[in-house]
């Protein structure tokens, strides 16, 4: 513990930084992506056309019984197997592309649990006042139910995503160099697990403690008043 | 599309002189170890945690408070890395020894995702916990019991049964959480997985039975689970009168 030597973190800031910006690049785009398909998903899974809901209900089962790591590396294989099919061409996707697009999808089946729970808990009412108004299904959904449901689940969105912040790391299983990959990479060749991985570690802390106390906060703020 | 489907590959021999099912089964059989000692782990100490954050001490709440932020706030995988590479170094210079040394790499790893989970699981009990009235506490200290016998007798048997629902799922995710256990060398149903495509090849096939394998896993958990909850239900709370009216 005396030889903590804090001059390799200095060293290699630039890299672990790198890796840092990639992470929440990743955890950005998921989250944009994953509420987007994922609202899709838990109107399909309510709506009253049963196709529908069984493709919903399905995406849903899958992806939430395989484990994450599992999915990385299967994607990773499988997406170019799919872009050459559909292309004719082979097109190399890279390990730290395929990571935007698997958890995209992967997150889309959790963040489509918290817009259903969101969506079933908003009074049936307001529906029926939507359409007394004169609005469409989609209108009523647009202007009325998805506020609502949004603005409910809007704490716990940002819990899943931060979660999902802290599960960019097993990317760790296509080698690409997120956060915790940069510094795995710089341990094998400076070998000195314990300044980066505790580095990691607290930088993890810091980040996912400010924001869950943050979501604390807004959940005490943002509730609807009734 | 041109991938060459073979299911028969399963049945082919390995490099070690046994097939590729073998090495299927003897992933799931590690997998199942890691998670059910992992959840035995996590159960006992986060239960503990759970009680602490609801006793009246503001020592053992703030403990059990800290436990729970620091374990829920760092990635699993960093975690393990923590267990395996840095707390040899930390520790005193013999048991570092030791951990790197003697001590079997499935034990750090249960160890490991053990304290994880158990963060998840103490969150779940304290709210069991909380969620009974202050009513009973007093009905338990009023006929004479310790605070500790209000757990005992009292609260903690209410409380389970009242978050097992929440319990199942954590029970379900231990089994997919396990697949990170990889990454620091144990045996488990993941790394054959990943062994077996660079092997084969055989992407499609290998993934839609690990697949299955993780999907039977999970059900199987939730089907005893549902049992356990069928057979402790409180009667008069409002999952309770479900199918017995």
């Amino acid at each position: 513990m005396s030889d903590f030597d804090f001059s390799v973190i200095v060293q290699n800031w630039a890299f672990l930084a790198e890796g840092l910006r990639y992470t929440l690049q990743v955890t950005l785009t998921a989250m944009i992506g994953g509420i987007l398909i994922g609202t899709v998903l838990a109107l399909m899974r309510l709506s009253s056309i049963a196709p529908l809901q069984w493709f919903a209900a399905g995406y849903v089962n899958v992806f939430r019984s395989v484990p994450l790591v599992q999915v990385i590396l299967a994607f990773y294989l499988i997406l170019p197997l799919v872009l050459q099919m559909i292309t004719g061409k082979q097109i190399p996707v890279g390990a730290a592309n395929s990571a935007y697009f698997t958890f995209t999808i992967f997150e889309a089946a959790y963040y489509s649990e918290i817009m259903r729970s969101g969506i079933q808990s908003v009074p049936r009412g307001q529906v029926g006042a939507g359409y007394a108004l004169g609005f469409t299904y989609g209108q009523a959904m647009r202007y009325v139910v998805l506020p609502q449901a949004f603005r409910n689940m809007l704490p716990v969105l940002l819990t899943q995503t931060i979660i999902l912040f802290q599960d960019v790391s097993l990317v760790y299983a296509i080698g690409a160099t997120d956060f915790f990959g940069a510094a795995d990479k710089i341990t094998q060749r400076d070998l000195r697990p314990v300044e980066m991985y505790t580095t990691v570690a607290v930088v993890y802390f810091i980040i996912c403690f400010t924001l869950s106390r943050l979501v604390k906060w807004l959940q005490s703020h943002i509730a609807i008043i009734r | 599309m041109n991938y060459h489907w073979d299911w028969m590959f399963f049945f082919q021999e390995t490099d070690d002189g046994l097939k590729y099912y073998d090495w299927i089964l003897s992933g799931l059989g590690w997998t199942t170890f890691v998670s059910l000692a992992s959840l035995a782990v996590a159960l006992i100490l986060g239960s503990v945690l759970g009680v602490m954050r609801t006793t009246p001490k503001r020592w053992l709440v703030g403990l059990g408070d800290a436990y729970v932020d620091v374990f829920r706030n760092v990635p699993l995988i960093v975690q393990l890395f923590m267990w395996f590479f840095v707390v040899p170094e930390l520790v005193p210079e013999n048991i570092g020894l030791w951990m790197k040394q003697d001590l079997p790499y499935f034990v750090i790893a249960i160890v490991g995702l053990g304290l994880y989970t158990a963060a998840r699981i103490a969150e779940q009990v304290k709210a069991g916990i909380n969620s009974l009235s202050r009513g009973q506490r007093f009905a338990g200290l009023a006929l004479g019991f310790t605070e500790w016998q209000t757990y005992r007798y009292v609260r903690l048997p209410m409380a389970y049964r009242i978050v097992l629902p929440a319990l199942t799922s954590e029970a379900m995710n231990i089994f997919k959480n396990s697949a990170v256990t990889y990454a620091v060398g144990i045996l488990e149903l993941y790394f054959q997985y990943k062994q077996i495509i660079e092997k084969t090849s055989q992407v499609l096939e290998i993934t839609i039975v690990v697949t299955l394998c993780y999907f039977v896993l999970a059900f199987v958990m939730n089907r005893i689970l549902a049992f356990v909850e069928a057979r402790t239900r409180v009667p008069g709370l409002i999952v309770g009168t479900k199918g017995s009216k």
